[in-house]
């Protein structure tokens, strides 16, 4: 017995040649931009958490030779940061940690011993620690001149706002190329339905029920947007890892890492899902529409 | 069965190609229609098999309104109306048994029953060592028996057939003429458009006659205007 065939020969329309290949630059996209968000929301969490509940001191080097006058400006300034309640550790760092952070910017090896660097004194404070910042810059002022203190408020909002609209940026991507793929289907739908008039009406006079025909073509675009969203997938995949790879190679931490963790894998993996289920369900309301106007 | 008041039908801003056209089919009932080319012999079949509807007027099928009726149960009567198209309308990538098993299929039918009653059907009218031949690699002859079985496949209560008779020889159209009369035998009412007035006078049933858009109902020869509706078309 002859395998038995569709009703509908879709297989032949010319939207099997491009709708896949338009998905999988709509997934590649897509996929991108959510990662780019992810990545971002992920280092800005990792980076708040590190600089909560602490703050930094910074103390200017002076010109005099020898550090005498260093010296005492240090002392002060741990005298008066031990003396203040809320603060549950001052910690001068050390030259070679405070060389760390500099290096990423003058690359490795080139920060010599005789260049100046301000001293930094670490500060962690106790839990739900209320400190009048502003008093407190004052103070050491007063004590050490030329000090600065930095409570990082205002460069960890920054960087929530720059977060928030980075995701907000890319949820608006991932929305546009929604509708697109949508747009895109519905265009293929209606070509497919005027290819194919002559058999839907003898379907349709035959007692078909519109759920029928458009099952068809759901099944049709479901195949061929599966189909183009995991290409879409592997090759934004196959980015991600070049760039994780690229920005491995880059020396200390300009860049977030690029960490290619679960909640990014699962939400890569739902876009192509996500593209399938809009494709599936434009055709199916595509058809629908179309058969509804049939008498 | 089938009951028609005061229809018209114009495609677009057309003229009226059907005026004024009312009649009744009783159930079980074989009836010719007939009338010159473009007198609107396939607008009233699409009439019948729900495939247009009409401009005015009130159309009545199996009892129920056509106009008023609920669009989800639309299938369900198109369902029990078969259809020989006059271009036959097969499927011409799927094999003779799919094509004929659609209106099973279309019900839900399981696989094995649907081959079995195709297979069936298929020996009856001839057919039954080409169930896997396609259309294109048939006669017309052959095609018209397939669109004729996948017809009457699932037992309709109505069968229409557009020229069924038009692409045969005569002793093909006389098999499928009889055919038609053995299932009207077993109730389908019958309804066949064709302008072969050889066929009309062998097989003495009532005649529909279009001419320019209108009707006239005659069995025969004789005026049937006058029938009780149980009696044929009144």
């Amino acid at each position: 017995m002859a395998k038995r065939r569709r009703e509908l020969l879709l297989e032949q329309d010319g939207s099997g040649r491009f709708l896949p290949w338009l998905i999988a630059l709509m997934v590649y996209l897509a996929c991108l931009a959510l990662s780019g968000a992810i990545t971002l929301s992920e280092a800005s969490v990792r980076w708040s958490a590190g600089l909560s509940g602490t703050m930094t001191v910074q103390i200017s080097p002076s010109d005099s030779e020898g550090g005498g006058s260093d010296a005492v400006a240090i002392a002060a300034v741990l005298d008066v940061l031990q003396a203040l309640p809320g603060v549950a550790d001052a910690r001068v760092l050390p030259r070679f940690e405070i060389v760390e952070l500099i290096e990423p910017w003058l690359g490795r090896g080139n920060v010599s011993d005789d260049l100046p660097v301000p001293t930094l004194v670490d500060v962690r404070l106790e839990a739900n620690a209320v400190i009048n910042t502003i008093g407190l810059a004052i103070r050491l002022e007063q004590v050490a001149p030329g000090t600065r203190l930095d409570d990082h408020d205002v460069w960890i909002q920054r960087l929530a706002r720059l977060s928030a609209t980075i995701s907000g940026i890319a949820a608006a991507v991932v929305l546009l190329i929604g509708l697109a793929t949508a747009a895109t289907v519905v265009f293929a739908t209606r070509a497919g339905l005027a290819v194919h008039i002559v058999v839907i009406e003898t379907l349709h006079i035959i007692g078909a029920r519109d759920s029928y025909i458009a099952r068809q073509f759901q099944f049709r675009s479901l195949s061929l947007a599966l189909r183009g969203g995991l290409l879409g997938l592997i090759l934004a995949a196959l980015t991600l890892v070049l760039v994780a790879g690229l920005a491995g190679q880059l020396e200390g931490n300009l860049l977030p890492r690029i960490a290619i963790t679960p909640t990014l894998w699962g939400g890569l993996a739902a876009l192509p899902l996500g593209v399938s289920l809009i494709a599936t369900l434009t055709a199916r309301m595509t058809v629908l529409r179309a058969l509804r106007k049939m008498p | 069965m089938v009951r028609f008041q005061n229809v018209g039908l114009r495609y677009g801003l057309g003229p009226e190609v059907l005026r004024d056209i009312s009649f009744h089919l009783a159930p079980g009932s074989y009836h010719f229609l007939t009338g010159p080319s473009g007198a609107g012999k396939s607008s009233l079949l699409k009439l019948m098999y729900l495939g247009l509807r009409p401009s005015r007027g009130n159309i009545s099928m199996f009892n129920q309104e056509i106009a008023t009726i609920d669009p989800v149960e639309l299938p369900g009567l198109r369902r029990r109306i078969g259809v020989v198209f006059q271009n036959f309308r097969l499927l011409d990538h799927l094999s003779t048994l799919d094509n004929v098993g659609l209106p099973l299929r279309i019900s839900g039918a399981k696989e094995g029953t649907v081959r079995d009653h195709v297979a069936e059907l298929l020996n009856w009218v001839g057919l039954g060592n080409h169930l896997d031949a396609r259309p294109p690699t048939l006669s017309d002859g052959e095609k018209q028996r397939v669109a004729i079985a996948r017809a009457v496949i699932a037992r309709p209560s109505l069968l229409l057939a557009d020229e069924p008779t038009g692409s045969v020889d005569l002793d093909q159209g006389l098999r499928i003429l009889h055919l038609f009369e053995q299932l009207n035998k077993i109730g389908t009412t019958v309804v066949i458009a064709t302008h072969d007035q050889g066929l009309i006078e062998r097989f003495r049933h009532p005649v529909l006659t279009l001419e320019q858009g209108r009707l006239d109902v005659k069995a025969n020869g004789s005026d049937m205007t006058d029938l009780a509706p149980t009696g044929g078309a009144s």
